[in-house]
């Protein structure tokens, strides 16, 4: 009785809700695809992306660098853990960027580092609430919630901010009888942030296909089930497929991140364990892409680089420039791009540390322009606040 | 807003429960932390060190296998490590069945609550084998016992911890100049920026680079190794002194007393206490603290010298501390916690639990909420927004776990009418009284007053 009232009571606010009606997304216009990947724990950029043909190299670091890598232009080496990307680079799929760096300085602190590049916005500024990435979407005409996704579990400040984005991790599902979604609506009513998260996860449920109307009491292969998805939902390969199967549908932009990169010590296991990870995120959004890789950009980059030295560990402490990694059909690749700035102590950034020669932010912002015609001023005064862009140096095709 | 039971449990406990009283008032509240630690003794973790002979073992079987591989003696060897492997592995989990189980039961919870606070202030998760099993035993020894002293003793047992030197490297940090390097080895700051950065002063505290480095060369000579676990080895330590934040520190033979002075300083440092003022108001009352109550705690800071008692009760004393209840949203550990304090779970129901059952009933759910328990992605522990918690995938795992597993633990299930009361007491609004009543079974009652705003806040 109770129940009937209370059914029949919500009336039209019902017709509205994606907790109750199935709602579909609105395709956005453009074929152009962006994928965003941080690399949390400071990217040793120079152990990737070797400066071979620097002499000091060799001599800044004779046990990282004691396996040869891969040659790439005659200067550079492609680390042995990327092997498998070669083909990529003859394709012309694959650059890379070297000495890049964002504007954070002197404190080296993973967490501040990350919060700066997510922020995308200079050292001068507080940090704003939202990240770069939804900045773009609140100037991108005919954005919807359904063109950026954050894939994975963690919470992508990138993507934060006012522009509705979706966010979910490949293992989650959302199996609830038709009246509990009903009165899970009811008891979110009154607060938004469990409201807008209740709503979200049931619209991306539903049109992901995973969901159902029979919640379970857990029976043992639901539970194994379940578990082997947890397990398998941090994996490289796992979020890059989830994110090339929503970008082959309407998603336009993907971001997810890649832990594992603070090599203090035993840098040649650790680093071969991460760039494995990096490489067969790659792997799996070219292959699983299809034919829209060649509408695609991909980049991959870190909070900082690591010292130029190789440490009494054979690791790396953390530094300042970095290396970045762009893949994709829509690159121009086969090249590296920007300077080399140089290896000699006076050069490097604090005696220590590959001295920045261009802001990490400049080449997503070159993308961002290429593929979805973003005009320098929003890129300098809104997504990237404080960026001065220089001339694109040809990133994309 | 002032004082009361309920809030008190929620806030600074572990929840509401069928069996436990409710705190009566602010000093009741801070006596849980000064009382008989009832809780530790039904519930037995030995401590780190009571493993090393363990630990030991089983990496001298791993050694013994991987010198016999390729002999005829290889199998006996595998086999012999895969049995002492599993032994520990087999103790290791009830180490953190005890851990959960306290949570269920305690008379004591505000304890439970500063030790995860604290245990992840000092995170430490190394992800050598074996020793990633250990996190419960690190906290009962390092973190347990000083969570109601002075900081200064917490910094200085974490830091020197066999785990955390492991898990920040220090066991690979040689002096330049030191015997022990011969040329070779080296330094590795890892260690030495974390206790700046994170443990004590924070990012925003009066330091450089250069303090870094000069701390990370009084820290060498740090070290741990089986199956002694902590080490002070002179040979490896940087001959000279070092000037740490304007302090000279060392110059004579390398000493354990000049690490134990340096870090004495630090924790006496007015930034320290201005750090962990935030980070405990952040942790337990709101995302954006009043300005005035993290400046009460940290004067308490100051005027105590470190003494952490006094750090919790400026907090509780302030008023902020109960007019922001409710903007705080339990972490993933705390809501699967106090869910089954809720429901009234036996803890030696917990003790029933297969390696397997505890990965699908607890850790699997636990990691797909976003927190991967004893496993955090590095050394900043979890995060404190609320918004990073309750994402669409974060609160659909929630939501999944609400609505399957009470039921895997549990026949017979309560009234969901009568669960609203005992999970929240006067604190239950009318919404949620009449959705336990409109649900169609027990399973999906429980299910939604646990996934309610009302439950999940505090």
């Amino acid at each position: 009785m109770q129940r009937r009232r209370f059914l029949t009571g919500l009336g039209c606010s019902l017709a509205a809700s994606p907790f109750v009606t199935p709602v579909s997304f609105a395709a956005t216009g453009g074929e152009k695809r962006l994928v965003v990947i941080i690399l949390r724990g400071g990217m040793d950029g120079m152990d990737a992306l070797r400066p071979t043909g620097d002499p000091l190299f060799a001599q800044y670091r004779p046990r990282l660098a004691a396996e040869r890598g891969l040659p790439l232009d005659g200067f550079y080496e492609l680390h042995p853990a990327l092997s498998d990307l070669m083909p990529l680079w003859k394709a012309g799929d694959l650059a890379f960027a070297p000495a890049v760096s964002t504007p954070y300085r002197d404190k080296r602190s993973h967490f501040d580092g990350q919060d700066l590049l997510e922020a995308g916005t200079g050292m001068d500024v507080t940090l704003p609430r939202d990240g770069w990435l939804n900045r773009l979407l609140q100037v991108m005409p005919g954005a919807t919630s359904e063109t950026a996704f954050s894939v994975g579990r963690e919470d992508m400040r990138l993507l934060s901010g006012s522009a509705p984005v979706s966010s979910w991790s490949p293992e989650a599902r959302l199996d609830m009888s038709p009246q509990a979604r009903l009165l899970l609506q009811e008891v979110y009513h009154g607060d938004a942030l469990f409201r807008e998260a209740g709503e979200e996860a049931v619209l991306i449920a539903d049109s992901l296909g995973v969901s159902s109307d029979d919640s379970f009491g857990m029976s043992k292969s639901e539970m194994r089930e379940a578990r082997t998805r947890a397990v398998q939902g941090s994996q490289a390969e796992v979020l890059a497929r989830f994110a090339a199967a929503r970008l082959n549908e309407h998603a336009r932009i993907a971001a997810f991140s890649l832990p594992g990169w603070d090599t203090h010590r035993g840098q040649r296991a650790a680093m071969s364990r991460a760039l494995g990870g990096l490489q067969g995120a790659v792997l799996t959004l070219k292959s699983e892409l299809g034919a829209n890789w060649g509408q695609t950009a991909v980049v991959a980059m870190t909070e900082f680089g690591r010292t130029a030295r190789e440490n009494g560990s054979v690791g790396t402490d953390h530094g300042t420039g970095g290396a970045m990694l762009l893949a994709g059909g829509a690159i121009n690749g086969g090249r590296v791009f920007g300077d080399w700035p140089g290896l000699e102590e006076a050069v490097l950034y604090a005696r220590r540390d590959l001295m920045p020669v261009t802001d990490v932010r400049a080449y997503p912002a070159w993308l961002m322009q290429g593929l979805f015609g973003v005009n320098q001023s929003a890129l300098e005064l809104s997504i990237f606040p404080g960026l001065k862009l220089q001339r694109d140096p040809g990133v994309l095709l | 807003m002032v004082f009361t039971p309920e809030k008190a449990a929620i806030r600074f406990g572990e929840g509401l429960s069928p069996q436990q009283t409710l705190p009566s008032s602010i000093d009741a509240l801070l006596e849980q932390l000064t009382g008989p630690d009832h809780s530790a003794e039904a519930h037995q973790i030995p401590p780190f060190g009571a493993l090393l002979p363990a630990l030991s073992k089983v990496e001298d079987a791993r050694k013994a296998y991987r010198r016999a591989r390729g002999t005829e003696q290889e199998e006996a060897r595998q086999n012999a490590f895969k049995r002492a492997r599993r032994v520990l592995l087999g103790d290791r989990m009830r180490d953190h069945q005890q851990f959960l189980a306290r949570s269920l039961t305690t008379d004591a919870p505000f304890r439970e609550r500063l030790v995860r606070f604290w245990g992840d202030h000092f995170t430490s998760a190394p992800r050598q084998p074996f020793l990633a099993y250990t996190g419960p035993n690190y906290l009962e020894e390092a973190i347990r016992p000083h969570i109601a002293g002075r900081f200064a003793d917490m910094l200085k047992a974490a830091v020197t911890h066999p785990s955390m030197l492991v898990y920040l490297d220090q066991v690979a940090s040689f002096g330049p100049n030191s015997r022990a390097a011969r040329g070779r080895r080296g330094l590795n700051e890892n260690l030495a920026r974390e206790v700046i950065e994170l443990h004590s002063l924070g990012v925003g505290g009066a330091y450089t680079q250069r303090d870094v480095k000069q701390l990370a060369k009084l820290l060498t000579g740090l070290t741990a190794g089986f199956p002694k676990g902590f080490a002070f080895r002179p040979a490896r330590a940087e001959p000279g002194a070092e000037q740490v934040l304007g302090r000279s520190y060392g110059g004579d033979a390398p000493s354990l007393d000049d690490i134990y002075a340096v870090l004495e300083d630090l924790a006496t440092h007015p930034d320290t206490g201005a750090h962990l003022a935030r980070k405990l108001a952040v942790h337990f009352c709101s995302d954006a603290p009043d300005e005035g109550m993290v400046a009460s705690m940290a004067d308490a800071y100051r005027d105590n010298s470190g003494a952490l008692l006094s750090v919790y009760e400026a907090m509780l004393r302030h008023p902020f501390a109960w007019e922001s209840f409710g903007q705080k949203v339990k972490q993933p550990i705390d809501f699967v916690t106090s869910s089954l304090r809720a429901i009234g779970l036996p803890a030696a129901s917990l003790g029933k639990l297969s390696r397997k059952e505890m990965q699908s009933y607890l850790t699997g759910p636990m990691a797909s909420m976003g927190q991967p328990w004893f496993r955090p992605l590095g050394p900043d522990g979890w995060a404190e927004a609320a918004e990073a918690w309750i994402t669409p995938q974060g609160l659909a795992a929630r939501l999944q776990w609400a609505m399957a597993a009470p039921s895997a633990f549990f026949r017979g299930l309560p009234d969901p009418r009568g669960f609203v009361e005992t999970s929240l007491g006067s604190l239950a609004d009318e919404r949620l009284r009449f959705v336990a009543g409109a649900a169609e079974t027990r399973r999906e009652g429980i299910a939604l007053v646990l996934a309610s705003p009302g439950f999940q806040r505090r």
